[in-house]
């Protein structure tokens, strides 16, 4: 078990490698300028040796993510925790909920603008706006496919709403928030880059605009693979979270049966 | 609103419960019908059914499948209202789920994310006056629960989650966890129905002498005639749906009863006297059966 969980990650970095290796081979077999699509071992070079300006700008995005994220995790199980515990409002509010998520969030970046003026404050809601969805989506299917017999048990306790919210209805959505949690996280760099790219002048996203501007094609590139490193990060760090807390529901995997 | 009226002072003469030797509670049903769905149209699964229970009484409930047996349960315990009449529990009328009821299904539900002896101890989280002191009394509730766990033999698996558990554990646990917060009242919907014939025997055996610490009062929905005349008091046999009384037994074996005690000359009346009832009336009644709820 433990072996093979360890080619797991042996083959998921082979992977990776692979995929660049290829690609700077390409690079240097066809000779496309570096304008156009940068090798590889450029943008790592750019990567290390900018890495003092390059860390500002990560450093911004990562803390305006996590903190767009946190406050649409949290907008998310509150609405989601509504919404799933009644039937009826469940029904009635997906539609709403279906046409706020196909607006583009691209489209409300310059609402915030407006609102909030250029710089962190529209990149964090548009982050927070963008994964509020899957998490509201999730917490609610959580908690209205809930077993009405699992309920019972502490109805016939005597127990209140909120007892079987939180003893029932929550743990038994444990699993579906964490997939939610897994496509959120990757979802808010999404929104965070997109709004630092029209209304920033710190974050990967804007430090990409200026850089595609001089034709800097390995420092664009050098903040794409940041911001592919930070979101793998954070995804492995919410695996790991989830797999501690739910485990009870990946036994197949995760646990010896006894 | 008349019904209402009737019961109350009938229920004010019981002695409280807890009083005495026996910590049940009294459970009256007046004239009790209960319809799912539409109320004039829907099921009707229960009809003028009239059942008086003694505080810290054994009652085994048996009849033809969908005859409405597990339907009195969620009457009594108030997870369904009843459609017409009273039903009464400790004195007070029955509107919504009762705090004082410990109950165990044939589907043992346990939550799947706690531990067997969280899973046990889950009552206590929930029912007053444990919750409020839950914390503080920690290890007192552990080391009950653990006891408990010990008396149906699921001695070391308390740190088990239920999956990891089988048929036969997850009822015992269930068992345990309906009898943790010392319930007066204990509703057991076929808890070993689905067991194997040695483990049920094992377990009745189990119930019993939990049954004779405390004396709570049982109600018993169960299948299974050697079981009832093993278990109960008395023995209660209801009709095909719509269910209703057909015949009330007392069972005068002397506790505490052993498995042997199932082939005396009067046990063996007893149980062909009922087999007898059921039968008389499976043939009146319609053959074709509703499904249950």
């Amino acid at each position: 078990m433990n072996r093979l969980k360890n080619l797991n990650w042996l083959w998921s970095a082979l992977i990776i490698l692979g995929f660049f290796v290829f690609w700077e081979l390409m690079c240097l077999a066809t000779g496309i300028p570096d304008f156009i699509l940068p090798r590889p071992s450029e943008f790592v070079v750019v990567l290390v040796d900018q890495f003092h300006g390059i860390r500002r700008h990560g450093l911004q995005t990562l803390m305006t993510t996590t903190t767009g994220f946190a406050g649409g995790v949290l907008a998310g199980v509150i609405i989601g925790a509504i919404i799933g515990s009644s039937k009826v409002l469940y029904n009635a509010c997906y539609p709403m909920l279906v046409g706020f998520y196909s607006i583009p969030k691209v489209a409300l970046v310059p609402v915030f603008v407006v609102w909030f003026g250029i710089g962190t404050v529209p990149a964090i809601l548009t982050s927070l706006v963008i994964c509020i969805f899957p998490v509201v989506v999730n917490v609610a299917t959580g908690l209205a496919t809930t077993e009405p017999e699992l309920e019972d048990v502490l109805r016939a306790l005597g127990a209140n709403k909120l007892d079987i919210l939180w003893h029932v209805g929550l743990p038994r959505s444990l699993p579906y928030f964490f997939a939610s949690l897994k496509i959120a996280i990757t979802l808010s760099f999404v929104g965070t880059v997109v709004s630092e790219t029209v209304a920033a002048n710190l974050g990967i996203g804007s430090m990409m605009v200026l850089a595609s501007s001089d034709f800097n094609m390995p420092l664009v590139f050098a903040g794409l693979v940041l911001l592919a490193s930070m979101g793998i990060g954070l995804y492995a760090c919410f695996a790991v979270l989830e797999r501690r807390l739910t485990g009870w529901a990946q036994r197949k995997t995760e646990f010896v049966s006894g | 609103m008349n019904e209402l009226a009737r019961a109350r002072p009938a229920e004010d003469d019981d002695p409280p419960a807890g009083s005495g030797s026996s910590a049940g509670a009294p459970v009256a049903l007046r004239n009790v019908a209960l319809r799912y769905g539409d109320p004039e149209t829907g099921t009707l699964a229960l009809k003028d059914t009239e059942l008086a229970i003694e505080a810290g009484e054994f009652v085994a409930i048996v009849g033809p499948s969908g005859c409405g047996k597990s339907t009195l349960m969620k009457l009594v315990s108030g997870l369904n209202p009843a459609t017409e009449g009273v039903v009464s529990v400790a004195g007070e009328i029955v509107t919504r789920p009762i705090k004082i009821v410990g109950m165990a299904f044939q589907n043992p539900t346990m939550l799947p994310w706690r531990r067997t002896i969280d899973n046990v101890l889950l009552p206590l989280k929930i029912v007053r006056p444990y919750r409020e002191n839950f914390r503080r009394d920690r290890e007192r509730n552990t080391a009950r629960a653990e006891a408990l766990l010990r008396r149906v033999g699921l001695h070391g698996f308390s740190r088990q989650f239920p999956w990891q558990l089988s048929g036969g554990m997850l009822q015992r646990a269930s068992l345990c966890r309906a009898l943790i917060h010392e319930p007066s009242l204990l509703l057991l919907d076929e808890p070993f129905g689905a067991l194997d014939a040695f483990t049920r025997e094992e377990l009745w055996g189990v119930l019993q002498s939990l049954w004779m610490d405390r004396r709570p009062t049982v109600l018993l929905v169960t299948h299974d005639l050697r079981e009832a005349v093993y278990l109960a008091d008395r023995v209660v046999v209801m009709s095909a749906r719509p269910g209703r009384i057909i015949f009330d037994r007392r069972v005068d074996l002397p506790r505490p009863r052993a498995l042997d005690d199932l082939f005396r000359d009067t046990a063996v009346q007893l149980i062909h006297d009922l087999r007898a009832r059921i039968e008389h009336f499976q043939l009146d009644e319609t053959v074709g059966e509703a499904p249950g709820p």
